[in-house]
This record gives structure tokens, sequence and C-alpha cells, in this order.
């Protein structure tokens, strides 16, 4: 009887499930027919006949829909791998701060997690972008000899400019996911037993060797799954660059859809490239844990 | 004789106020074992924490091989010490992502700035002195409590240390495999290594030990020879110690 009742409610969950996709795929065909533009990709070879602000290959208004959005792919790629390493490095300080046995500096880190992860990102986009950038003077306001350069036109160094739009979304992403990554990293440290901080300061090593050389490569096992679910965010977080009007693959996707109308094949277009870019990273960071945890685990 | 620890009124006070080192004294001399005896929760565990500054005291000051420490907790004096007191624990605490050879290795390379080659070979003969040099390849889970305990003592002396202590180090080991514990500890005894040892092995304590000090709540109850201590103890509390100890 039991076994039964179990089939007949898989059997429902299937056939609800079923429904569902049937009504969807109706519903759509009804609207491809109504709007009368049905399904294909042949518009992407269409000249795209909007500019671009920023463009890490050569762009003009004549290019392709596809060549567009293969910039605003470059431009979601510059974002999100400065980011990630950006985030990775405060996270990680952020981290061992929280963890130290200094008060003024676990204080501190506390309150940095606390204050970025108690609001929403949306805000702090455009608190880097209107207040940050934006709200400095036109020329430049903070000026360190010729190798920094920080205005309301973004950022110069030494052969690299990087835009306001760009570096109040690079800042934005970075500082809140590196409070998250910190939460992550501290969790990994506390993973590791007391009796191995003890173990390794009874040999007369130093704090900073015993992280290296003992509590790190054991934070580690805990440390990867975390992390990686933190660049999974942080990727899919960047499409907010919209708000402070970076050309990311959202953005153009965005655009292309009110130029065109052809809302299914963008979407389409953005979900397979996210999934891409986040396949890559899960598998990237399957394989770190391959090669670096794995020795570490001898079970 | 010359003296290696001495402890003079050291207190130390958790927040409630409780103590859990209660103006506590004592002297080590070199070439002696001295064994620390109490119930749980007395404080010889803390004590002995002391003296390699894992654990911070409140008053009071201690002289470990010279080196003078009070309740200020200098990180640098803690270090010097450590590099010359080396410290078995009950639970081992070997590093799991390291083998065998590499545990013992590893403070003589980062600490002592000695060469791969020469730290391997001393790392070798420890673990020979200890009978479990066939492991030196293997990872810490391989191995069982007691060589695994083993190896926690050649660690311990790979630093060529003037001290050891010794958190009831076998505390958490399965019965028949104490004993080849306690013969290691032994022989190090009997190469006149100066040794704290915090242990209920009574057996231990009558054969090696040059004096015994027995705590409760803190404090320093009494402090006698292995003879008079499990023959006549001198107070009252001890005996009821013992006799508890002795049920089991």
């Amino acid at each position: 009887m039991k076994r039964n009742r179990k089939i007949f409610f898989q059997l429902g969950i299937f056939i609800i499930f079923i429904t569902l996709i049937a009504i969807l795929i109706n519903n759509l065909t009804i609207n491809l027919l109504r709007t009368g533009i049905g399904f294909n990709f042949n518009w992407l070879l269409k000249p795209a006949s909007f500019s671009l602000a920023e463009h890490p290959l050569p762009y003009s208004a004549s290019d392709s829909y596809a060549w567009a959005l293969f910039i605003g792919w470059m431009n979601s790629l510059k974002v999100i791998v400065s980011s990630l390493v950006l985030s990775s490095l405060v996270g990680t300080l952020i981290g061992f701060a929280r963890t130290s046995k200094n008060s003024l500096l676990g204080l501190i880190s506390a309150g940095y997690i606390t204050i970025i992860r108690q609001t929403p990102l949306l805000l702090q986009l455009m608190f880097w972008y209107f207040v940050g950038f934006l709200g400095l003077k036109d020329n430049i306001s903070i000026h360190i000899k010729n190798l920094f350069k920080l205005s309301n036109q973004g950022i110069e160094l030494p052969g690299l400019t990087l835009s306001s739009e760009f570096s109040a979304l690079l800042f934005g992403l970075s500082i809140f996911t590196s409070a998250y990554i910190a939460e992550v990293i501290r969790g990994g440290i506390l993973s590791v037993s007391r009796g191995q901080w003890e173990a390794f300061r009874s040999l007369g090593l130093s704090e900073r060797k015993g992280l290296f050389f003992i509590i790190i490569p054991q934070a580690l096992p805990a440390i990867i799954p975390g992390l990686t679910s933190q660049y999974l965010n942080l990727a899919k977080n960047s499409t907010l660059a919209i708000a402070v009007g970076y050309s990311d693959i959202y953005a153009i996707n965005d655009t292309i859809i009110n130029q065109t109308g052809r809302a299914i094949e963008c979407f389409l277009i953005l979900l397979i490239s996210f999934l891409l870019l986040n396949l890559v990273i899960t598998n990237f960071m399957e394989l770190i844990n391959r090669i670096i945890i794995k020795p570490i685990k001898h079970n | 004789m010359e003296p290696i620890v001495i402890a003079k009124n050291i207190t130390k006070s958790y927040t409630k106020g409780l103590r859990a080192l209660d103006n506590v004294s004592l002297t080590v001399n070199q070439g002696k074992v001295l064994v620390v005896m109490g119930p749980s929760g007395s404080g010889k565990s803390t004590l002995i924490r002391t003296f390699n500054g894992l654990e911070s005291f409140d008053q009071g000051e201690l002289n470990v091989l010279g080196i003078k420490i009070n309740s200020t907790h200098d990180e640098r004096k803690i270090q010097k010490i450590r590099r010359k007191v080396g410290m078995v624990f009950q639970q081992f605490n070997l590093f799991p992502h390291l083998s065998i050879l590499e545990n013992i290795t590893l403070a003589p390379i980062n600490v002592q700035k000695r060469r791969q080659r020469e730290a391997n070979e001393y790392g070798m003969y420890l673990l020979n002195q200890m009978g479990i040099d066939s492991h030196a390849k293997k990872y810490p889970n391989q191995l069982s409590g007691g060589e695994q305990q083993r190896v926690a003592i050649a660690r311990a002396l790979a630093l060529k240390p003037k001290l050891l202590l010794f958190d009831e180090p076998t505390s958490a080991l399965d019965p028949e495999r104490i004993n080849e514990v306690l013969d290691a500890m032994r022989r190090l005894a009997q190469q006149g290594m100066t040794m704290v040892v915090v242990t209920h092995e009574i057996g231990f304590a009558k054969d090696v030990s040059d004096q015994v000090l027995f705590m409760d709540s803190g404090k320093v109850i009494e402090t006698s020879t292995p003879d008079i201590f499990f023959s006549n103890a001198k107070h009252e509390r001890s005996r009821k110690f013992l006799n508890q100890l002795d049920k089991h």
C-alpha cells in the first residue's frame, strides 16, 4: 500500500510538471504568432546601430548585433575576472583579520562584514557610482604623482584607464563579495581544531608560519565549496552592471531587445552564456579541489 | 642542581572569579620527573600549559630555563621558551596533512633553519628510537593511537628540548596501547630528560617520578616523593583521590 501511494505521488508530480511545461510552450507559441516575428537568429548579423562607451576590441555602430553581444561578453568577463581576484584578496585579508587575536582588528573586520552583508548590492553599486566616482570633481581629485589618478572620469594607472562605470562596478562587486568570502575563510579557519594551533605554537612556529603550513592547508577543504558558490554569485551579480550604465552582456542584451523585440532569443543567449560561464567556474574550482585538496586528505 | 622550572605564586582566574590556578608554586630540577595528579578540572593541564605559554596567567612569576615570564605574556620570550620545551598532548595533535617524517622535521626546518637532509636524518633517528621508523612515509591516520603518540613524542624531541611537557599522554589510548607509550617515556626519563607529566597512571608515577604534585581546585594540595604519596599521603584529599583511582 505504502509503495503504491509513493508511485501515485510521484506520477502526480510528473503530470503537474509536464502540464506546466506544456502551458509555457503553448503560451510562447501563441505570443510569437501574435507578434508575427517568429523565432530565429538571422537578425544577429544585422548592424547593431548603437554605440558602446566601452569596448576592449574595435567596435562601431555599423558592426553586427553578434559582435555587439561578443563585446558585451568581453566586458562582462573583464569585470567578473577582476572582481573575482580583488574580492578574493580583500576577503582573505578580512577573514584572517576577523579571526586574529587583535581585538581592534577583529572589531573593524566584523563591522565591515556586518555593514556590507546587510545592505543591498544594488544600493552599494549606486553608492560607488554616484557618490564614490561621479561625486568627485571634474579634474583630478586624488593624484599620486603620475602613478594613480582618481576623478569622476574613473581611475588612471600607468598604461591602464578604468572608466568610472567599470570602477564603480569593480569596487561594488568586489567589496560586496569580499564580505561573504571573509566569512567563508573564517569558517574554514575555525573548522581546524584548536589542538592544531596548540601543536604548531608549542613547536615554536610563528603565527604566520603556522597559518601557512598547518592551518590553511587543513582549512581549504572547508573553504573551497563556499568560495565556489560566492564566485558563482559574483558572476550572476555582475548583471547589475546595467544600474551604473556599464555595457555588460546583460545591458547589451537589454538594448537589443528594445531595438528588435527578440526577447526570447536574447534571453536564451543570456541563459546559455551564464550557464557556460558558471560551468567554467565550477569546473575550475573542482580542478583546484582535486589538485590542492586531495593530497591533503589521506583517508 | 639546576632548576628548569620555577613557578612562584601563579594565579589564573576565569571571568566568573573561579580560580583555575590558585597561588601555585613549584620547582622542577634538571633531570627530574614531576608527575602532576588531581581530579579533572583541578587545573593540572592549565598549569603545565603556562610553562610554554599556551595559557596566560594573571599573577605570579614563571622562570623556564632562565627565561622569566609574567602576566604580560611577552610573545617574544614565550617563543624563545617554546624552542626549548617540547609538548605532548592527550589528542596527539599530529598534523594530518603531513607525513610522519614531515611532522617531525617541520619545526627543525622552519624554526631552527636546519637543512632538509640533516633534519630528515635526525627525524629518522628519533623515529627509530621510538620504534616506528618503518612508518616514516605514512600519514598520521594510518597509524594506531599508540604509534601516533610515539610520533608526537618524536616531534616534541625534534628541537632537542631541555624540558618535555606531557598533558595526559595516555588518556586517549586503548588500554593495550598505553604501555608502548609509557615505555618510551620511561626510556626518556632514564636518559635524563627533565619531564613534567600530567597523568593518572599510578604505575608510571611510582616507577619513574621523582616527585608527585597533587592539585585540587587550582591549588597545590601536596608535593611528595612517590613513596610517601602512594603509601602515606599527607592530606585527606589526596588519600580520597587515590582511593577513587583504585576503584576504577
